[in-house]
C-alpha cells in the first residue's frame, strides 16, 4: 500500500519536474499577461477615463449592443467554416500524393508548403496584385476567357470568398506537413497485406490510413480552428476590414479596438470573448476525441 | 536509487541549461546593445551631469516605400555633428500604424519615446492619454518667424485650444492626377484639367473608352478622408468636418449629403468610375497602367508616378464645387512628457533642426511631401527641383485652400464610424442620408463622454 | 496501450521500406487504376496551381517596375532588388533572425520534449488542468498580449535584446501538443521491454521517444523557424537597434508604404529575398526528413 502511495508521489513529482522549465515561460508571458488582459476587461480604460475605474460587466454588455461585434464573429465563423475543413481535407490529400507522388516528388512537395514560408504581409501584397481588377494576374486570365473582371475585393459579397480562397493556399500546405509525418509513422506491412488481398484503394483509405491519421487530425483540426481566428495581417494590406466591415475578423476587431480606438477595457473583454470561444471548441473537440482516437 | 539520481542529474541537466542558454543570450544581448543599457542607466539614476551627452530617442514611420531609413539617418548624424552634446538615435518603426502601437506600448510602460513622429491625426488621443507635452515654451522662445514660416494649413491640425502639440514634418494633401496623353486622345485640353465637379464628370465621360474609366477615387482604408474632401468643397461657409476643439463633428449635412452623393454617382448614375471599393493601394497603380485617365490621391505618390509613368501626366488643383479644398494629412513631430526636461529641451532642438529650410526642402524632394515651410520654397535646392518639375508646386499652391484633417477625441472610433458609412453608400447597401445619419449617431455616441 | 487490436513492432515497420522503395516507376504507373491515374493530374494541376502566386512574384521581382502593370513583359532586371537590398542592413538582419529562430528552437526543443513526455506517459494530479492551461497559449495570438509581454520584458531588463525577443516564445504550447500526440501513439511493447531491460523512464526518453519521433520534430522545426522568420509586430515594438532586429523589419519598408500605394516590384524582391534560403532549406530538408525516419529504427 504504502509503496504504491509512493509510486504515485514520485510520479507526480517527475512530471511537474519535467514541466517545470515550460510552466515559468507559460506562466510569465501567457497566464499572467492573461489574467491581466481579464482583470482590464471589468474596467473601463480608454481615452476617456485615463484612470481605468471598475466597471464590473460593462464592457461585455456593451460588446453585446455593438453591431460591428455582431458582424466580426459572424465573419470569423463563416470565416472558419469556409477555410477549416477545406484546407484540412486538401492537407490530407497532398500529403497521401506527396507521400506517393511517382514522379517530382520533392518539387511537389515544396509548391504545396512554400506559401507557409511568405510573410503574411508579403503574401497579402501578392494576392492584393493577384485580385486587382483589370491588370491582376486573375483578370489577365479571365480575359481569356471574355469574362468580365471583377473587383473581388471591393465588393462585401465576394471580398471573403476571395479572402478565404487566399487562406487555404496558405494553409493546406502548412497541414500536410503534419499528415506527412502522420503517414511516416503508419506500418507499411499494413498496405503490404491490403495489396495482397486485393482490397480497394478507397476502402484501404477509409479502413487504415484516416483511421491512423485520427491522431494528426485532431491535432490540425484544432490548429486550423485557431488559425482562422488569429491570422489577419493580410487584412491590414488588403481590406482593412472593408468595404463596411464585411471583411473584418474578431482579431483584426480586437487589434482596432486596442491599437486605433485605445480602448484596452473593451479589448481585453474582446480578447476574453475570443479565447472562451477557442478553448470551447478546442476543449469539446480535444476531450470528446481524445478519448476515442485509438493509440496504440 | 538509480532512478532518484537520474533525475537529480536530468533535471541539473534542464536548469543549467535553461540557465546557460539565458546567460549566453544577454551576453549576445549586451554586445548588441550598449547604448540603450546606458541610455535606460542615465534615465533612472539622473546623473547625466554637465558635458555629457543627450540621448534621444526617435521614432519615425516610413509611408512611401523607399530607402529612405539611410537619408533620416545621414540628418541625425549631423545633427550630432552641430550639437556634440546632443546624440540622437533614429528607431525605424513600421508604418504609421505600427509607430503608434510601439509609442502605446512605451507610454504604458513608463519608457516613452523622446520624440516621435505620428499621424496629426493621433492629436487627440495624445492628449487623452498624456503622453505628449505642448510646445508652447519652446516656441515662445524662439523668433516668431519660425512658427509663422509654417503653413497655416498644416499648423492647424497641430493645435487644440489654444496650444501647440507638434510640429509638422512629412505632410501631404490630395490633389487631382490625370492622364495628358488620354486627354489628347479623347479631344480634351491637356493643359485645361476639369476645374469643377461638372467638368469632372463631362470629362470623365469623354475619357472612359477602350476600358479605361475616367476617374478613380479610393475607397478603402481612408474612405472618410477623401469623403471630406468633397465635404469641403461643398461647403458653403469653409466650415469643416468637425469643431476646432475636436468635440463635435457635423456630418449629417444637407451639404454632406450632397457630396457623398455626388461621390456615389460618379458610379452608379454617371459610370465613370468602376464599381465596388477602390483600394487605396492599387488605384495610383490602375493610373499607371493607364486603366483610368484621372485619379484623386495624395501627393505622396508624386515621385513615385514621377518615376514610373510611361506617358505625360499633370497635376492639378482638385475640382471645387462650391470652394477649392483639401484636407492635410502625413506626419508631425510630438515631444513625450514622462521624460527628463532636459531630453525635451533637446528634442525641441532636435525638431528644429529637421525643419530648417533646406532640411525640409530636400526632404520633400527625395519623397514626394510637401515642404512644410513657406521658406523651403524659396531656397536654391527646391528652386531647381520645381522649375525641373513644375507639378511639385501644385500641392503647395492648393494649401491656401487646404484645412485640418478630421481630428477628434477619440479619433480612431469617429473616423472609423464614418469611413464605414461612406463604404456602405458606395456599395449600395444604403442612401447617403441614411448613411451620414448613422455615421453621425455613431459619433456623438464616441464624442459623448468628451461633452460632459 | 488502450487498444492492442495493431499490435505492430517497429522491425516489421522497417523491413517494408526497401522493398517499397523498389517500385519502379514504369511498374507503378501499370498498376494504378484509370481513377487513380485521374486523380494523380488532378493532384500535379492542383500542385501547378499553387505554384502560381510564387511564378507571379518571381516575375514582378525581375521585371522592372513599370512593365509590370501592362501587359506581359521580359525585360530582365537585378535593378529592384538593388533598390530593395540598400533599404536595410538585410545582411544583419539575416543574421539577427537566424539567431533567434535557432536560439527559440533550441530551447523549444528542451521544454517541449519534457512536457509532452509528461502529458503522453504520466499520471499525475491536475494533468488535464494543466492541459488546457497550455492549450490557452495555442488559442492565444501572440500579439494581443503585446501591452503586458511588454511589461514583463522591461522589468526582466531585456528590452531591445535578442533574448527579449525569443523569451516569449521559448515553450511552445503548439510543440507539446504535437509531440504527445506522436509519444501517445508509440507502442506500449516498446516502454515494457525497455523497463525490463532497465532503462530509466529518462533513458526511455532519451534512447526511445526522441529517436522515434524525428519527422515530428522535423516538421515542428520546420513550423517554429516558419513562424520566427514571419514574426513582425512583437520584435518591432521591443528592439530599437538594428543589432536586433529582424528580417520582416526591412520587409515592412515596402509591403506597408501606404502614401504611395502597392509597390509590387519591390515588394517581390524584397520577399524573394526573404524567403530563399528558407525555401533552399525545405528543399534539402524535406529529403531528409523521410530517409532520418526511415533510418530511425534500424540504429
Amino acid at each position: 500500500m504504502s509503496s504504491s502511495v509512493r509510486s504515485t508521489l514520485k510520479e507526480n513529482g517527475f512530471a511537474w519536474l519535467l514541466l517545470l522549465p515550460s510552466l515559468v515561460f507559460l506562466a510569465l508571458f501567457t497566464l499572467y499577461p492573461m489574467w491581466k488582459t481579464g482583470k482590464i476587461s471589468f474596467y473601463q480604460s480608454d481615452l476617456a477615463t485615463p484612470i481605468p475605474t471598475f466597471t464590473g460587466w460593462d464592457n461585455y454588455s456593451r460588446m453585446l449592443d455593438d453591431s460591428v461585434f455582431r458582424q466580426v464573429i459572424g465573419n470569423n465563423l463563416w470565416f472558419a467554416l469556409a477555410t477549416v475543413p477545406a484546407s484540412i481535407l486538401l492537407g490530407m490529400v497532398m500529403a497521401i500524393f506527396a507521400d506517393k507522388a511517382i514522379h517530382a516528388k520533392s518539387w511537389v512537395r515544396v509548391s504545396f508548403f512554400y506559401p507557409n514560408l511568405i510573410p503574411m504581409i508579403a503574401a497579402a501584397n501578392v494576392w492584393l496584385f493577384i485580385y486587382t481588377p483589370q491588370y491582376g494576374l486573375l483578370s489577365r486570365i479571365t480575359v481569356w476567357f471574355n469574362a468580365e473582371g471583377m473587383n473581388l475585393l471591393g465588393n462585401p459579397d465576394t471580398v471573403m470568398g476571395a479572402l478565404a480562397f487566399m487562406m487555404i493556399w496558405k494553409e493546406a500546405g502548412y497541414f500536410m506537413i503534419f499528415y506527412l509525418a502522420g503517414l511516416q509513422n503508419i506500418p507499411k506491412d499494413l498496405y503490404e497485406s491490403a495489396n495482397v488481398d486485393g482490397v480497394s484503394r478507397f476502402v484501404v483509405f477509409r479502413r487504415i490510413t484516416f483511421p491512423l491519421l485520427m491522431p494528426t487530425t485532431l491535432f490540425v483540426m484544432i490548429i486550423a480552428l485557431t488559425n482562422s481566428f488569429k491570422l489577419v495581417d493580410h487584412l491590414w494590406i488588403m481590406t482593412k476590414g472593408g468595404p463596411d466591415n464585411s471583411s473584418s475578423l474578431l482579431l483584426f476587431y480586437i487589434f482596432e479596438t486596442a491599437f486605433s480606438f485605445y480602448d484596452q477595457g473593451m479589448a481585453g473583454a474582446l480578447t476574453v470573448v475570443m479565447i472562451g470561444i477557442l478553448l470551447i471548441l478546442s476543449c469539446a473537440q480535444f476531450f470528446g476525441l481524445d478519448k476515442r482516437i485509438h493509440y496504440r | 536509487m538509480k532512478f532518484r539520481a537520474k533525475l537529480m542529474l536530468v533535471l541539473c541537466m534542464c536548469v543549467l541549461f535553461v540557465a546557460g542558454c539565458g546567460t549566453s543570450g544577454s551576453k549576445t544581448g549586451q554586445g548588441d546593445t550598449q547604448q540603450p543599457k546606458l541610455e535606460s542607466g542615465a534615465n533612472t539614476e539622473q546623473v547625466a551631469s554637465e558635458g555629457e551627452q543627450t540621448e534621444l530617442s526617435f521614432y519615425y514611420p516610413i509611408a512611401v516605400g523607399g530607402p529612405l531609413t539611410s537619408v533620416i539617418e545621414k540628418m541625425t548624424e549631423e545633427f550630432t555633428k552641430e550639437n556634440p552634446d546632443i546624440k540622437v538615435k533614429p528607431i525605424y518603426t513600421g508604418s504609421y500604424a505600427d509607430t503608434t502601437t510601439k509609442v502605446q506600448a512605451g507610454v504604458q510602460a513608463k519608457q516613452p519615446p523622446d520624440v516621435a513622429v505620428l499621424l496629426t491625426t493621433e492629436l487627440y488621443s495624445m492628449i487623452d492619454s498624456n503622453a505628449v507635452i505642448p510646445l508652447d515654451d519652446f516656441i515662445a522662445k524662439e523668433d516668431p518667424s519660425y512658427i509663422e514660416d509654417f503653413y497655416p494649413a498644416f499648423m492647424s491640425n497641430a493645435q487644440s485650444e489654444g496650444k501647440t502639440y507638434s510640429i509638422p514634418f512629412q505632410r501631404s494633401t490630395i490633389v487631382l492626377y490625370y492622364n495628358k496623353d488620354a486627354f489628347k486622345k479623347a479631344g480634351l485640353d491637356p493643359e485645361k484639367p476639369p476645374a469643377n465637379w461638372d467638368e469632372l464628370v463631362t470629362a470623365a465621360k469623354q475619357l472612359n473608352q477602350n476600358g479605361q474609366s475616367g476617374i478613380e477615387i479610393p475607397g478603402s482604408g481612408f474612405a472618410y478622408w477623401m469623403f471630406q474632401l468633397l465635404s469641403l468643397q461643398n461647403s458653403p461657409d469653409g466650415g469643416n468636418l468637425m469643431s476646432p476643439d475636436g468635440k463635435k463633428v457635423f456630418f449629417d449635412t444637407p451639404e454632406n449629403v450632397e457630396a457623398l452623393q455626388y461621390w456615389v454617382d460618379l458610379t452608379k448614375k454617371h459610370k465613370v468610375m468602376p464599381e465596388g471599393i477602390l483600394d487605396w493601394a492599387t488605384v495610383p497603380s490602375d493610373f499607371l497602367a493607364e486603366k483610368t485617365a484621372m485619379i484623386i490621391h495624395t501627393t505622396g505618390n508624386l515621385t513615385n508616378i514621377k518615376n514610373s509613368a510611361a506617358f505625360d501626366f499633370g497635376v492639378a488643383f482638385l475640382p471645387m464645387n462650391k470652394q477649392y479644398g483639401s484636407p492635410t494629412g502625413g506626419g508631425n513631430f510630438y515631444v513625450f512628457k514622462d521624460i527628463e526636461p532636459k531630453k525635451q529641451e533637446a528634442a525641441w532642438k532636435f525638431i528644429k533642426f529637421m525643419t530648417e529650410p533646406e532640411r525640409a526642402a530636400q526632404w520633400s524632394i527625395d519623397t514626394g511631401y510637401v515642404a512644410v515651410r513657406k521658406s523651403a520654397y524659396e531656397t536654391d535646392v527646391m528652386k531647381q527641383y520645381t522649375q525641373d518639375f513644375p507639378l511639385a508646386v501644385v500641392a503647395r499652391d492648393q494649401l491656401e485652400h487646404a484645412h485640418a484633417e478630421l481630428s477628434t477625441h477619440n479619433n480612431g472610433r469617429v473616423s472609423k464610424a464614418l469611413s464605414d458609412q461612406v463604404q456602405a453608400a458606395l456599395t449600395g447597401t444604403i442612401d447617403p442620408a441614411g448613411a451620414l445619419k448613422k455615421a453621425q449617431e455613431e459619433a456623438n455616441k464616441a464624442l459623448e463622454p468628451f461633452n460632459k | 496501450m488502450k487498444d492492442q487490436s495493431l499490435p505492430i513492432t517497429v522491425g516489421a515497420a522497417e523491413s517494408s521500406v526497401s522493398s517499397r522503395q523498389g517500385f519502379r516507376f514504369a511498374r507503378r504507373l501499370r498498376r494504378e487504376s484509370p481513377a487513380m491515374l485521374i486523380g494523380y493530374g488532378v493532384m500535379y494541376l492542383l500542385a501547378a496551381l499553387w505554384v502560381i502566386p510564387l511564378l507571379w512574384m518571381v516575375w514582378a521581382a525581375f521585371m522592372p517596375k513599370s512593365e509590370t502593370l501592362n501587359g506581359w513583359s521580359w525585360n530582365f532586371t537585378l535593378e529592384n532588388f538593388a533598390h530593395v537590398w540598400q533599404a536595410a542592413p538585410f545582411a544583419q538582419y539575416y543574421l539577427n533572425t537566424l539567431l533567434i529562430a535557432g536560439g527559440v528552437l533550441a530551447v523549444q526543443l528542451v521544454t517541449v520534449t519534457l512536457a509532452s513526455f509528461a502529458f503522453a506517459r504520466l499520471n499525475f494530479w491536475g494533468r488535464d488542468i494543466i492541459f488546457v492551461l497550455f492549450l490557452v497559449q495555442l488559442m492565444i495570438p501572440a500579439d494581443v498580449l503585446i501591452f503586458p509581454n511588454y511589461h514583463v520584458i522591461k522589468e526582466l531588463n531585456l528590452l531591445d535584446t535578442k533574448l527579449g525577443i525569443m523569451a516569449p516564445f521559448f515553450v511552445s504550447a503548439f510543440g507539446v501538443f504535437l509531440l504527445r500526440q506522436m509519444f501517445k501513439q508509440l507502442p506500449a511493447e516498446l516502454e515494457e521491454a525497455a523497463v525490463m531491460e532497465g532503462c530509466s523512464k529518462i533513458g526511455l526518453l532519451a534512447r526511445i521517444y526522441v529517436p522515434l519521433s524525428i519527422p515530428v520534430y522535423v516538421s515542428f522545426a520546420v513550423v517554429s523557424i516558419s513562424h520566427q522568420w514571419n514574426n513582425f509586430l512583437w520584435p518591432l515594438i521591443i528592439t530599437n537597434s538594428v543589432e536586433n532586429r529582424p528580417l520582416t523589419v526591412g520587409l515592412a519598408i515596402f509591403a506597408q508604404s501606404f502614401e504611395t500605394g502597392a509597390q509590387w516590384a519591390d515588394v517581390s524582391a524584397a520577399t524573394l529575398l526573404v524567403i530563399a534560403p528558407l525555401l533552399v532549406l525545405f528543399m534539402i530538408f524535406q529529403q531528409r526528413f523521410i530517409n532520418s525516419f526511415m533510418h530511425a529504427g534500424i540504429k
